[in-house]
């Protein structure tokens, strides 16, 4: 198990080495065309060979890392702590706290956020930067993504405040944020990393799919989910494996973190 | 000698239709359910399809020759300029229910056709002029139908026009063309069955279609559709992607490149007056100089050799090349120079600062090209435009939006900056394109429903597509849109990127297959199909 868990640690840091160093790893940059050696297969100039416009699939595999890697933990993150505040806050107070709190959880849960999107994007001026537009879609998504969450949270709360420990602690003359922060926040720390982790894959493969509405990133700005749209063309990828690396890299890096929060559960 | 060749004549003429009595179930796709079967009504691919393969016409326009033909009609005569159209019908025809056809029908579908209540994309074509077209059936196998003004390309109009029956209970249902829908499962299939009344019969006598049946399979997913071709669940497919024809002819498939088709992609800045654009803005996408700039730094046979893989020519205007007869030959392909783009700039005042270009004024020249999202051969094309504008200093911001939003900016609030979309140009006379070159016209991309023409240019336009459009001599007609076709080539309203190829896979057990750059690509000759046993 320390083996695994020394390897996952490995491969996070010589990942954000990698992404960090970005520019000197890959100094072809991810925007630059070399149109006379489009869909080049990987050699010494290409590691991972060219786009279909002629584009360095290493540069853009880094540079998408980059901005997916950073983006989407903070959109997770903002995410996470949406739903353990509504969460939270419904399964401790209970009662009318609770019920309004889940009606806006329905209320979020219900709404056709497709829609909502793509009236977002019509309303967003078209003159915008690529790195604005994928950091308004992250910041979409966290403010979208915590209603599920939330639920999952309340539930847990709501468990504690009945469990004995809470009602010895509570009886010991415990209360308010001091029972938060010793007895529910430390119990639900698994709950809401748990949480925080399935989001990350999830807003990557979001981001990707908001593509099509023209949500996500704008070219040239590669991102872990335009590389993954990249895969639609099913017909193509079988004989051209290394274009399946942007999707092992997404499995490598989850699996990482996910090995690193078992560890972390067992010691809470 | 003479006995000799006759006798090979007749044994291969026996061969041929003893082959042709294949009969069997062609297999092909539908990207979508077709929203209706009144052929009346067709306005999506699907919906076209099905009465293409279902519908008889008056006239059929050899998709090849590009001549219109006689179908149910076996002559015609165009006089009064182009007002009227006099047609002498096929004696003894039914339709598909056994009802039999006469002039009353093409009278009757004449009227519902210019029905204004039905709103019929198919009607406007023949609406010239307000008033009333008058059918007067002379006998029951001659009919003369009279229009208020001269339709231009009239007879050629007839090839989209289905008659339907007058007195058939199945209405629409009851076809005069080779097949007629038999089966339909919502959202899965639709089988159409051969008419056993199809009047048409081959050299050697043998009644039309050969084909029992087609099944057409509802598959919106192209990568699906060509699976299911290279496992021989499907025989054709009418459009290919080029990199699906790629894949499929590294993998030995049959597939053809039929050459450039009449489809068009364009990019075009927004030069509407009351735009929420900034005045520097429309003054840059109003100068002629600008566009022409903006053009000659596009390298169209760099979008032609990576988007398209070579499967499409560098655009010269309106008309794709391949349509020979209307193509103003006279043109060139606008040349890749950047040299002389930044010349032009200079003219109006623009100036390179560093890396960027800058107006009279220093605003640095920035703006947005918005497509649809999804089309991955747009958004390439406008990454590539993106970095080839990039060279002489522009900084290009790429939008994909959905189509339904797209088309509000494009026709409500006009607010983008520039559009890169395509036009689908299904019939090969262009007076189908007044609606776009109209000053007036709704779909006037660059600045629509002009109350006058804004530039002279556009006035000039206009009197000649008004003049083509009153005029029933071809010649006359041609020279008018060559004039159209200059201007247009000068002016570059609309900067034409590039025509497409006709991509088609065929499998090869699909015999007397003649693929065609016009649609209906690979079964426009469905009747004399046949299937390889």
């Amino acid at each position: 198990m320390k083996t695994i868990r020394v390897a996952a640690i490995a491969i996070l840091v010589l990942m954000s080495l990698v992404v960090l160093g970005a520019h000197y790893l890959a100094p072809a940059g991810y925007e630059q065309q070399f149109r006379e050696t489009t869909e080049a297969a990987p050699s010494i100039h290409h590691l991972l060979g060219t786009d279909e416009l002629g584009r360095d699939r290493w540069a853009r595999l880094l540079y998408g890392m980059r901005v997916s890697l950073t983006l989407a933990p903070l959109a997770a993150l903002f995410t996470t702590v949406l739903a353990g505040l509504v969460g939270g806050i419904a399964g401790y107070f209970g009662g009318w706290t609770e019920r309004c709190s889940k009606l806006l959880i329905d209320l979020f849960l219900s709404v056709p956020w497709l829609f909502l999107l793509i009236t977002v994007r019509a309303v967003l001026p078209l003159n915008v930067s690529p790195e604005a537009s994928v950091t308004v879609t992250f910041a979409l998504l966290g403010l979208l993504g915590w209603a599920a969450s939330a639920r999952v949270i309340c539930a847990g709360a709501k468990d504690l405040m009945k469990s004995e420990f809470v009602w010895m602690a509570r009886a010991s003359g415990f209360s308010g944020l001091k029972l938060v922060r010793l007895h529910l926040m430390p119990n639900l720390r698994g709950a809401l990393l748990a949480q925080f982790w399935i989001s990350i894959p999830v807003f990557i493969i979001a981001e990707a799919n908001l593509g099509a509405l023209g949500l996500g990133v704008a070219e040239p700005l590669p991102s872990l989910g335009s590389l993954l749209r990249e895969l639609q063309d099913s017909v193509m990828v079988r004989p051209e494996p290394w274009r399946l690396l942007p999707l092992a890299v997404l499995i490598v890096v989850i699996s990482s973190f996910q090995v690193l929060l078992n560890r972390q559960e067992i010691r809470t | 000698m003479k006995r000799h060749y006759l006798i090979s004549a007749v044994l291969l003429l026996c061969a041929i239709s003893a082959f042709a009595q294949s009969g069997g179930e062609l297999r092909f796709c539908l990207r979508s359910e077709p929203k209706t079967f009144n052929p009346l009504l067709v306005e999506d691919e699907a919906s076209e399809t099905i009465r293409y393969l279902t519908g008889g016409v008056l006239v059929r326009v050899n998709r090849l020759t590009l001549k219109a033909e006689p179908d149910l009609a076996t002559s015609w005569k165009v006089s009064e300029g182009g007002k009227r159209i006099r047609f002498k019908l096929r004696d003894g025809l039914k339709y598909s229910d056994g009802t039999p056809f006469s002039a009353e029908d093409v009278a009757y579908t004449m009227q519902q056709l210019m029905d204004p209540a039905l709103h019929s994309s198919t009607g406007d074509a023949f609406r010239s002029a307000d008033g009333k077209l008058v059918a007067h059936v002379i006998s029951a196998k001659e009919i003369e139908i009279d229009f208020p003004a001269p339709v231009a390309n009239l007879v050629n109009l007839f090839d989209t026009v289905a008659i339907l029956s007058a007195k058939s209970p199945q209405k629409e249902m009851a076809t005069l063309g080779p097949f007629h829908v038999a089966e339909r499962k919502a959202g899965s299939y639709l089988l159409l069955k051969r008419n056993p009344y199809y009047w048409k019969k081959d050299a050697a006598g043998k009644q039309l279609p050969y084909l029992d049946s087609i099944r057409l399979d509802i598959e919106q997913n192209p990568e699906i559709e060509a699976m299911r071709y290279k496992r021989g669940e499907v025989q054709l497919i009418n459009t290919v992607s080029p990199a699906i024809f790629e894949k499929l002819s590294a993998d030995s498939a049959s597939v053809r490149d039929a050459g450039a088709s009449t489809d068009t992609e364009q990019l075009w800045f927004n030069q509407v007056p009351s735009a929420p654009l900034p005045a520097y803005k429309k003054a840059w996408f109003t100068s002629t100089n600008f566009r022409r700039a903006i053009s000659e730094t596009i390298n169209r046979n760099d979008l032609a050799r990576i988007v398209f893989h070579g499967h499409a020519v560098p655009a010269i205007g309106i008309i794709s090349p391949s349509n020979k007869f209307w193509f103003n030959s006279d043109l060139r392909p606008h040349a890749y120079d950047t040299t002389d783009a930044l010349r032009r700039l200079q003219q109006d005042g623009f100036r390179m600062q560093g890396e960027t270009l800058k107006d009279k004024a220093g605003n640095a020249v920035e703006f947005s090209i918005a497509t649809n999202a999804g089309n991955r051969a747009r958004e390439s094309m406008a990454t590539m435009i993106q970095q080839d504008l990039k060279k002489i200093g522009i900084k290009v911001n790429v939008v994909t939006l959905d189509f339904n939003s797209l088309l509000e900016r494009m026709t409500q609030s006009y607010n983008y900056e520039a559009c890169l979309l395509g036009f689908q140009n299904v019939e090969l006379d262009p007076n189908s394109q007044m609606a776009v070159w109209l000053s007036s016209a709704d779909n006037h991309q660059w600045n629509p429903n002009q109350k006058s023409p804004a530039t002279p240019w556009e006035a000039e336009i206009d009197k000649l597509m008004r003049a083509q459009a009153a005029s029933g001599d071809e010649h006359k007609r041609k020279q008018y849109w060559d004039r159209v076709q200059q201007i247009a080539w000068e002016q570059e309203p609309f900067i034409y990127l590039v025509n497409k190829d006709a991509l088609v896979a065929i499998a090869s057990s699909v015999k007397n297959a003649e693929p065609s750059v016009f649609r209906p690509q690979t079964f426009w000759n469905v009747e004399t199909l046949a299937l390889a046993h």
